[in-house]
């Protein structure tokens, strides 16, 4: 009945399969976002890579197939967001809306003759030497390579729009799409670029989700993951080091509330449940008191439609 | 959406002052169902589809069903069910608990429409309830549990901390404990009905505090796939769940809808629908099993079906004193059997039990 009862190894296990399909996710987004486009979509394209994943990893036996898959799932549904949007204008908010629905009901239908199938098993990337160590060893590595990949697209995400020129021109556009355009940059380009490798990102969390982390395809299984991604986006200030923050805040929460359940210790699971988004309303009424860190942080253009004039 | 209630007042108003013409036989009705989670769910909401089907077959042309699928519960729920009563449905569904005072509110509106509720314990004169008595099948799996764990620690993934639920708890409990004094139970309580991510996680966490079978009282597959992935036993819910764990899987309590359904939309057929209760266990088939894994030893299967056909002939009952609360103070006298009001409105652990029922 104490906190000892906790192997910390096996809490880390857990919480590393609950946080990385929300990392993967709200990284894309962050992506989107800070190119100016919200895309409320997460959900939809995360459930359609969770069944184009399964389908993939079961028909050809390959998980590394399957995860690939996935997230072109996940890209064909955002790109279908991004020429709605983005050539023919339609309102980024209510297509996102309709593009989780849709991803919702596509995944159904592809998923019917999936259910009750197990997937292949995701190999374990073992570091010979180092994965034997005691603790340490099984708590670094011993993950499947997705995990690693979760990282390294973090540290790849934060490079790229922090130290590289293409990265820069992305953020122009996120925060002023007009004098982006009139500097020559293209604007729409850049976006249906951003949005199809949010969507890549958005497909793969889900495929992670039906081919690691439960594992089994199930209609309505992201069950809600795709909003706590785009939470994730506030809470992070749209910075990449901090969606990683995040989602193993949000992932962490969860784990720890259903641990500290199965120990009998009395902590009111639905306070624990609620804190991330308590959090992500603090962060958000924090952001917009200052006015000019608001500036700093949302990108100005989010969620405008741009039109070229000429 | 606005516009949406005035109509549907005009519409209400409109049914009202028509009266009683609608009270009478039909030559074909239209039947809706709305569901908590995903028909695809292969646990509690396609176990009401199944009954949807069901009805389709008995009364062919007869009939028009339609469905609405992961309706999440609360306030939500009333502008799925009001979109239903107000295009033309004679018959509604609602199948989860907590659909319950939306159930009410929109069968005040519309006094010719025929509403059924799972689960809960609200009725009008058009709007009826009904349940299986679940706890029935939880003794019987309690039973197989407490002879079946090597660890003495089963893990339970519950819901919301509702009588429904914590009825199965308490049954199972005394149950597992009546054939294994040992026994201990850790409870997860998921505050989901529907979430195979988050129910993963709480098998996990069970698995790793000790448990060696899993039971649940949330609807999707994923606890019985991570049990087979762990090699601990496990026990389904709502539906047969054999594929999804099938070396581990020893059975899964069954709610078969279908025949109350099918009698429920004949009477709206006939005219003869009338409000009321009805809370079908063993005995009525509403609660079934799906076949017993070939894990259980013979002793022990012997034991469940002795206990099955016990509580279908009504000589066993599952909540028999002498029974104590999780305090100490005295429940049930020795011999008696708790009422169906107790039951209902059950919010407390039996002695043994650790924990606390969450407020």
């Amino acid at each position: 009945m104490d906190l000892l009862a906790l192997n910390p190894v096996a809490l880390f296990a857990t919480l590393i399969l609950a946080a990385t399909p929300l990392v993967l996710a709200a990284l894309g987004e962050l992506v989107v976002e800070k190119a100016g486009v919200l895309n409320l979509g997460v959900e939809g394209m995360m459930i359609l890579g969770a069944i184009t994943g399964f389908a993939a990893a079961v028909e050809t036996g390959s998980p590394a197939l399957g995860m690939a898959a996935g997230a072109a799932g996940g890209m064909a549904l955002a790109l279908l967001f991004g020429v709605m949007t983005q050539v023919l204008l339609s309102n980024q908010v209510a297509t996102g809306l309709a593009l989780t629905l849709f991803g919702l009901g596509l995944a159904a239908l592809i998923g019917q003759p999936y259910t009750g199938i197990k997937p292949p098993p995701m190999p374990v990337l073992a570091v010979p030497g180092l994965s034997d160590l005691p603790v340490i060893g099984s708590m670094a590595f011993g993950y499947d390579p997705v995990v690693y990949l979760s990282f390294a697209l973090i540290a790849a995400v934060w490079l790229f729009l922090g130290r590289t020129r293409p990265g820069l021109i992305l953020r122009a556009i996120g925060e002023n799409h007009d004098a982006a355009h009139a500097l020559g940059y293209r604007v729409v380009a850049v976006r249906l670029a951003a949005i199809a490798f949010g969507g890549a990102l958005a497909g793969l969390g889900g495929a992670y989700l039906s081919l690691v982390r439960v594992p089994q395809w199930t209609e309505g299984m992201t069950a809600g993951a795709g909003w706590i991604a785009l939470a994730i986006v506030v809470f992070s200030g749209w910075r990449p080091w901090r969606v990683l923050l995040g989602a193993y805040v949000f992932g962490g929460v969860t784990i720890l509330q259903l641990n500290f359940q199965a120990l009998g210790l009395p902590v009111g699971a639905a306070w624990l449940s609620m804190t991330p988004y308590l959090v992500t309303i603090l962060v958000l009424v924090a952001i917009s008191a200052d006015r000019t860190r608001t500036a700093i942080r949302a990108p100005a253009s989010l969620g405008r439609p741009f039109a070229a004039m000429n | 959406m606005r516009f949406l209630r005035p109509l549907a007042l005009a519409v209400a108003a409109l049914a009202l002052t028509a009266g009683g013409a609608f009270a009478q036989a039909k030559d074909r009705i239209k039947v809706g169902f709305v569901y908590v989670g995903p028909v695809g769910d292969f646990g509690w909401s396609y176990q009401h589809d199944q009954g949807r089907k069901a009805i389709e077959a008995a009364l062919g042309d007869k009939v028009e069903t339609t469905y609405v699928e992961s309706v999440p519960e609360g306030p939500d729920a009333e502008r799925v069910i009001r979109q239903m009563a107000s295009s033309g449905h004679d018959l509604i569904f609602t199948t989860s608990f907590g659909y319950m005072d939306q159930t009410v509110k929109v069968a005040k509106m519309f006094p010719d429409v025929k509403f059924e509720h799972a689960t809960g314990y609200k009725r009008e004169p058009n709007l009826a309830t009904y349940s299986s008595r679940f706890y029935e099948g939880r003794h019987v799996i309690g039973l197989i549990a407490g002879r079946m764990t090597t660890s003495n620690v089963i893990g339970y993934i519950a819901s919301y901390p509702i009588p429904e639920v914590v009825q199965g708890i308490n049954a199972a409990y005394l149950a597992a404990k009546s054939v294994n004094p040992a026994v201990q139970f850790k409870i997860i309580y998921a505050y989901t009905w529907f979430d195979p991510a988050k129910e993963a996680d709480a098998a996990n966490a069970l698995i790793e505090q000790g448990a060696d079978i899993i039971m649940q009282h949330t609807d999707s597959t994923a606890p019985v796939t991570i049990a087979e992935e762990k090699g601990v036993l496990a026990f389904g819910q709502a539906s047969d769940m054999t594929r999804f764990g099938p070396n581990v899987h020893l059975t899964s309590i069954v709610d078969d809808w279908d025949p109350y359904y099918v009698a429920r939309a004949q009477a709206v057929l006939d005219g003869t629908w009338t409000s009321g209760d009805v809370w079908g266990g063993i005995n009525t088939g509403m609660v079934k099993f799906a076949p017993l894994s070939t894990r259980i030893p013979e002793d022990v299967r012997k034991l469940a079906e002795d206990a099955i056909a016990a509580i279908s002939a009504g000589s066993l009952h599952p909540f028999t004193g002498p029974l104590n609360r999780q305090d100490g103070t005295p429940w049930l006298a020795p011999g008696e059997i708790a009422d169906d009001a107790t039951l209902l409105g059950l919010n407390f652990y039996v002695e043994g039990i650790e924990g606390e029922v969450p407020k």
